[in-house]
């Protein structure tokens, strides 16, 4: 039986766009406590919660080859095909981030020097925050195909990516803050640890800077 | 008078076959759309389709009626033979409603009303030559199946575009849709009752001066859009479903507004395409009796009786299944999005109707759904499938006039 009227609609990629967002973000959240087992070094706890960071991340990667597939390119969307694609790559690189930072710790059983301890967790923290006000600021895009990406909800949207944007200022500040006083006990560390410390924190405030780019893929939609 | 007994049976059976076709497949794609928003479930969708259908049928079918009856072949032509014009229309039938059944049964998308017309037109061309087809007629009846999607299209983008505009993007949505929405059951109700009244009842023998016929219209759409009304404000918010702005509501509201564009859609359709079914029966009925093709005799009141009773008995059979399997694809259009792609189809092709142009529901359709499309309504839309269907018409022509021409020939054998 031919039901050729209903193969018009193809499948929306708003929801499985939105469960994409949903499980990165679980993913890069897992990493608090992830470092929480690195500061204890207890390592069989880590190695766990870097196993549930793995898997999250594998089922991010599921979901964003399928929302691939189902976006060929003879689709009328609101929106370009290519601004979805590339919303969707920012937001599989907090997943992969997340996988990188856990990666490289647990295989170098890296601990954290005291001093940048306090310091490197709060950072942490801060870059899962960026994320989470990034997964906010997509829970709102299937309120955007309702209005067409204008008015009210649009306006909505904005200030979020707006708060989003402060968070990602602060763990700005505090990747150089954590930077210089990682830079005044180096010379107590073993060089090729500081070097890989130094990469870590470059790696994990790649969460923040991704989260802020979800929040400039959404300004971007809402230009249209 | 044997012949002519045995003409009008065969008429009358092909007719119904034709129509119950028609109920069985057709329907569904026009009631499609309120199913898979969720406005209506498959019981009540069977319900508006059936006496949609019916009193569109019986009240505004007459003009494409008479359309497909006289306005394709040429009568002078007719007069010396006129058992060929009996030949021809049964053919005509008969092709269309196989060539329904069998495209239905594979998915293609034709269109019955495509496949009438170049029925018509091919067996007229074998039985009574090129010239006895009034092809000014015929090339106004083609250059509307590109004209009425246009106008959908159009009518779909504006309406969308003014829910936008003073609904969805507003601080109080709700509110606002509470407030407007019974403005646009008004003008939808109006607007049908309008081309009805001016256009349809002629033929069931009513006749209403014109501010007459504004009186009736809009009390009849006042009434109803006061019902709506009714309705809209018994909508509660269900707090666990919402954001901040209650699109939800929103939607709901709209979900009352489909009800009544899914009863325009299925009046539509019924007035547009209840001609394909009936159309060649009336031909046939009027040169049975009078020799030519009758041009001022009336239409009988009963053919469209026929043709309404014939849609109905396919719904009551197939329809069900046909509406519950299309219904069921289609998830992703909400409320608003179906009510102004209804709203513009249903609008198109009751004018199509009234001016007695018959035109593809589903080409209608679609085109309104791109409208709402183009207006940045729908999430995504298939552009490929959107292409096959309006490609598939100018297959549809043909392989109706073929198989229309080895029936003619069979029939003239089997009958001559």
């Amino acid at each position: 039986m031919g039901n050729y009227i209903s193969k018009i609609f193809a499948k929306s990629p708003v929801g499985p766009i939105q469960e994409h967002m949903g499980t990165c973000y679980r993913c890069a959240k897992e990493l608090i406590t992830f470092f929480g087992y690195v500061v204890a070094e207890d390592w069989e706890g880590a190695e766990a919660s870097r196993a549930t960071i793995v898997a999250l991340e594998n089922e991010a990667d599921d979901f964003k080859k399928q929302i691939r597939s189902q976006l060929p390119k003879s689709l009328l969307m609101p929106v370009p095909r290519e601004d979805l694609l590339e919303l969707l790559l920012v937001q599989d690189r907090i997943a992969n981030r997340a996988r990188d930072v856990s990666g490289l710790v647990l295989g170098r059983r890296m601990r954290l020097p005291a001093p940048i301890q306090e310091g490197f967790l709060a950072f942490v923290s801060r870059n899962i925050d960026a994320a989470k006000k990034a997964r906010k600021s997509i829970r709102e895009l299937d309120e955007l195909y309702e209005t067409g990406f204008r008015g009210a909800e649009a306006e909505l949207v904005e200030s979020l990516v707006h708060e989003l944007d402060q968070i990602e200022n602060d763990t700005d500040e505090m990747q150089v803050k954590l930077r210089s006083e990682l830079f005044a006990i180096e010379q107590d560390l073993p060089p090729i640890d500081a070097m890989f410390l130094y990469r870590i924190i470059e790696l994990t405030g790649d969460i923040g800077d991704m989260a802020e780019r979800i929040g400039r893929r959404l300004e971007v939609l809402l230009c249209h | 008078m044997e012949d002519q007994v045995i003409y009008l049976v065969l008429a009358g059976v092909f007719g119904l076959f034709m129509a119950w076709g028609i109920g069985a497949n057709d329907v569904a794609n026009a009631m499609a759309t309120s199913i898979g928003s969720g406005a209506l479930t498959i019981r009540k969708a069977l319900i508006v389709a059936a006496v949609f259908e019916f009193t569109g049928a019986v009240l505004a079918g007459g003009e494409v009626t008479s359309t497909i009856r006289s306005g394709i072949v040429e009568a002078s032509f007719v007069v010396d033979e006129p058992q060929l014009l009996i030949y021809g229309m049964l053919a005509a039938l008969l092709s269309a409603a196989i060539w329904l059944l069998v495209a239905s049964r594979r998915g293609w998308p034709v269109s019955t009303t495509h496949s009438i017309v170049g029925a018509i037109v091919g067996f007229a061309v074998v039985a009574f030559g090129v010239s006895s087809v009034r092809w000014g007629q015929v090339g106004t009846i083609v250059a509307s199946w590109v004209v009425s999607p246009l106008t959908a299209g159009l009518f779909a983008y504006f309406i969308f575009s003014s829910i936008q505009w003073l609904i969805l993007t507003r601080e109080d949505p709700l509110h606002r849709a509470r407030k407007y929405a019974p403005f646009y059951v008004f003008i939808t109700v109006a607007l049908i009752s309008l081309v009805t009244i001016f256009k349809g009842l002629s033929h069931v023998g009513l006749t209403l001066t014109t501010p007459q016929a504004y009186a009736v219209s809009f009390g009849f759409a006042l009434i109803v859009a006061l019902i709506g009304r009714f309705f809209i404000l018994r909508i509660k918010v269900d707090k666990r479903a919402e954001k901040k702005f209650h699109y939800a509501t929103v939607e709901r509201v709209f979900g009352v507004l489909m009800v009544i564009t899914a009863c325009s859609m299925a009046f539509a359709h019924g007035s547009n395409d209840v001609a394909n079914a009936i159309g060649p029966v009336a031909a046939v009925i009027s040169v049975a009796q009078t020799g030519v093709v009758g041009q001022q005799s009336a239409l009988s009141f009963w053919i469209l009786l026929l043709g309404g009773g014939g849609i109905v008995l396919g719904l009551a059979t197939f329809g069900r299944h046909v509406i519950a399997t299309v219904g069921a694809g289609i998830t992703s259009l909400t409320p608003t999005r179906g009510f102004s792609a209804e709203l513009a189809a249903a609008s198109t092709i009751v004018l199509a109707s009234g001016t007695g142009i018959p035109v593809s529901t589903t080409h209608t359709l679609v085109g309104a759904v791109l409208g709402v499309g183009m207006a940045r309504g729908i999430s995504a839309i298939n552009l490929g499938v959107v292409g096959r269907i309006f490609v598939s018409w100018m297959v549809t022509i043909p392989a109706g006039a073929a198989i229309t021409i080895v029936i003619f020939y069979l029939l003239r054998f089997l009958l001559g």
